[in-house]
């Protein structure tokens, strides 16, 4: 809220700041600059700590190494967060993700497998069912946000109660296998010897970044976020831009659910995708993304999912306990919150004088 | 406002806070006596008792989210500090062999401040309270299994006494966690409805500013708000630890929800400052009357319980907001 339109700010101010000392601090403020010296410090952590780290080999034409590995097990959590990222912006939350991620990998899984009274779909057809799935609940909550005027941790947790019994319900609570091989080229599949999903994630991003920056659309969501009274005041259709931003978060989500299922070769409608919606908020406001809306950054929470995934594999890798995690993330959430205020620069600022 | 005063007697009627806590109570009314009638002895007086008993915890939980909600505010901690609560109880009990009326005490204390440390996070740092509860979750979870990751097996003898004890009423029986959760629905009523904190809460959760303007000490009321949730928590941990006899890192998994759910369908808003605390009793039991029903039925699984609760929050909260509109 302090910075509104940070984003677009630096170009506005390099133009009448040539001096040096601006620029270094105009480099100091970007939005990507925090995030991505966290992100440096744990890697730096990590190439000291843990022998040949850093070190990628060839296999098989598949590339093979620790990077490889946190980057390929943050896929998912970077889908959620590029979609987070797009409905935080218009000040609003989604807290259903995981139970769209359990809902549209139970689809995927049964349809892919058949069921006693179906036959089996082609494997496009049923990713393509699953993605309607997860892009109608998406409409959904959306609906919800925008027609009925709930507000979104409301409309949301709706979703997230009875999305999960659908799930559960779909599959009577057990555990869907996959036999259906083609299936898992998605999930741990190799292209030009990197993993599959990280195209997957190149490629959602790519489409993100490109509506948000070539089109209006990001504006627009911006201008949302800011001042929702103000933006349709100012004759933004408010409404439809918000059924938009859901049903996007959604269908990431949706995205993270194939790739969930498909990396595991299984469906588990009680455990997959459970409290990823937390780990997505917590990436997307790792990566500079104000959760009082208007300030969004994409490549800011795809470094805060790489963040909290190779927070993940440090503690792994360095023998602590992994029940430290969570307290580690919890530290985590707090200090990069309370950094993030206005009132902790106040105070600061106050100290000296 | 003018229109207040131009406003028809009916929709003042409508937007009474009490006809939405009214509309749960017949809803309550109404599945016990479909119930009923479709199966034969639902309706018996310890079936009724038992929904009390199964949910006590929960109604304490309830009581707790309720004065955070009122203030405005929300807390998604609460679950991981009703796990983290049977947890230190156990450990307490079992490892430290500390006795029973210092552990309750030491444990109810914990919780008090930790909910406390939250709301002087969210109120001084002017943080969104879901990102600080949430962090708080986090935190409550992962200190469980610092303590242990397994579940701790609870066989002191006044905790074993607590959980078998019956206490004979009207031909039925209540446990203790019940009688206690009701005494402290009675407490809560009397805090909220009867004290300055009560009217502060309120005040604070219609508008902060004016809450602020009239010299009401508005930070001191959010932190106090949390503190008593953090309190209910532990306390609901307490009940919970006595009603398993256990101590476990993934007890009151998504109870925080559960518990958002009944304070919601009890007729709270979620925007602050609107609805009754005593909607934590009626919430809970609707939610425990839906697995009841579900459980008498038998042919419907379990998984439908969450998808009830999830079209009942629906229809609720869309009501809610048309009257709010009207």
């Amino acid at each position: 809220m302090n910075a509104p339109l940070h984003d677009a700010a630096p170009a506005a101010s390099s133009s009448s700041a040539l001096d040096d000392q601006a620029a270094r601090f105009a480099l100091l403020r970007h939005p990507l600059t925090r995030p991505l010296a966290a992100l440096l410090v744990l890697l730096v952590l990590d190439a000291v700590l843990v022998p040949g780290f850093f070190h990628i080999a060839l296999r098989d034409g598949h590339l093979y190494g620790s990077v490889i590995d946190i980057a390929n097990r943050a896929a998912p959590l970077m889908l959620a967060a590029l979609g987070m990222t797009l409905v935080i912006a218009t000040r609003g939350i989604d807290i259903s993700v995981g139970a769209v991620v359990a809902l549209s990998g139970t689809v995927a899984a049964m349809l892919v497998n058949g069921t006693p009274g179906s036959p089996a779909m082609p494997l496009g057809a049923a990713l393509a069912a699953a993605l309607g799935v997860a892009l109608l609940c998406g409409l959904w909550n959306g609906a919800l946000v925008a027609g009925v005027k709930l507000q979104p941790i409301v409309a949301t947790l709706i979703l997230m109660t009875a999305g999960r019994g659908l799930a559960q319900l779909l599959t009577d609570g057990q555990i869907v296998t996959v036999y259906e091989d083609s299936f898992f080229y998605l999930g741990s599949g190799y292209l030009a010897g990197l993993p599959v999903s990280l195209f997957v994630v190149a490629a959602v991003f790519a489409l993100l970044l490109f509506l948000a920056r070539r089109t209006a659309l990001g504006l627009f969501i911006q201008a949302v976020g800011l001042n929702p009274v103000a933006a349709r005041l100012a004759g933004l259709r408010t409404a439809t831009l918000i059924v938009f931003v859901y049903a996007a978060c959604s269908l990431c989500a949706g995205m993270a659910g194939l790739l969930i299922t498909s990396n595991i070769k299984s469906a588990d409608a009680n455990n997959a995708g459970l409290l990823l919606e937390l780990d997505a908020i917590l990436a997307v406001t790792l990566g500079g993304t104000s959760l009082a809306g208007g300030r969004f950054s994409l490549a800011g929470s795809l470094v805060g999912a790489l963040i909290i995934q190779t927070l993940t594999y440090t503690i792994y890798s360095l023998g602590v306990p992994p029940e430290v995690n969570m307290v580690v993330k919890a530290i985590v959430v707090f200090v990069v919150c309370i950094s993030q205020s206005g009132e902790l620069r106040a105070l600061l600022k106050r100290r000296p004088a | 406002m003018n229109t207040a005063v131009k406003q028809p007697a009916r929709n003042l009627f409508m937007n009474a806070p009490w006809f939405t806590s009214a509309i749960t109570v017949l809803l309550l009314a109404a599945m016990l006596g479909v119930g009923g009638a479709v199966y034969p002895g639902l309706l018996s007086e310890q079936v009724l008792f038992n929904l009390l008993i199964d949910n006590a915890h929960l109604v304490v939980l309830a009581i707790g989210m309720g004065f955070v909600i009122l203030s405005g505010g929300i807390d998604l901690s609460v679950g991981a500090v009703l796990a983290l609560s049977t947890m230190a109880a156990a450990w307490l009990l079992q490892t430290a062999h500390w006795p029973p009326s210092v552990v309750i005490v030491c444990v109810l204390a914990g919780g008090a401040a930790f909910g406390a440390l939250m709301g002087t996070i969210i109120h001084l740092f002017r943080l969104q309270p879901f990102i600080v509860t949430l962090a708080g979750m986090f935190l409550a979870r992962g200190l469980c299994y610092l303590i242990s990751t397994d579940s701790i097996a609870i066989d002191q003898p006044f905790f074993t006494a607590l959980s078998q004890a019956q206490i004979h009423l009207l031909g039925g029986f209540l446990s203790p966690g019940a009688i206690i959760a009701l005494v402290v629905l009675l407490l809560a009523v009397w805090l909220a409805h009867f004290t300055a904190f009560g009217r502060a809460v309120y005040a604070v959760g219609g508008n902060e500013a004016s809450a602020a303007m009239m010299g009401l000490d508005v930070g001191r009321t959010r932190v106090l708000a949390y503190a008593l949730s953090g309190f209910c928590s532990a306390l609901a941990g307490l009940l919970f630890s006595v009603y398993t006899l256990s101590g476990y890192a993934l007890h009151g998994q998504g109870m925080e929800l559960d518990a958002i759910a009944a304070v919601v369908i009890g007729g709270m808003l979620l925007t602050g400052g609107y609805g009754y605390i005593a909607g934590a009793l009626s919430g809970v039991l609707v939610l425990g009357a839906i697995q009841t029903l579900i459980a008498f039925d038998g042919t419907l699984s379990s998984w439908w319980t969450r998808i009830v609760i999830g079209a009942l929050l629906l229809v609720f909260c869309v009501v809610q907001r048309l009257l709010s509109k009207a």
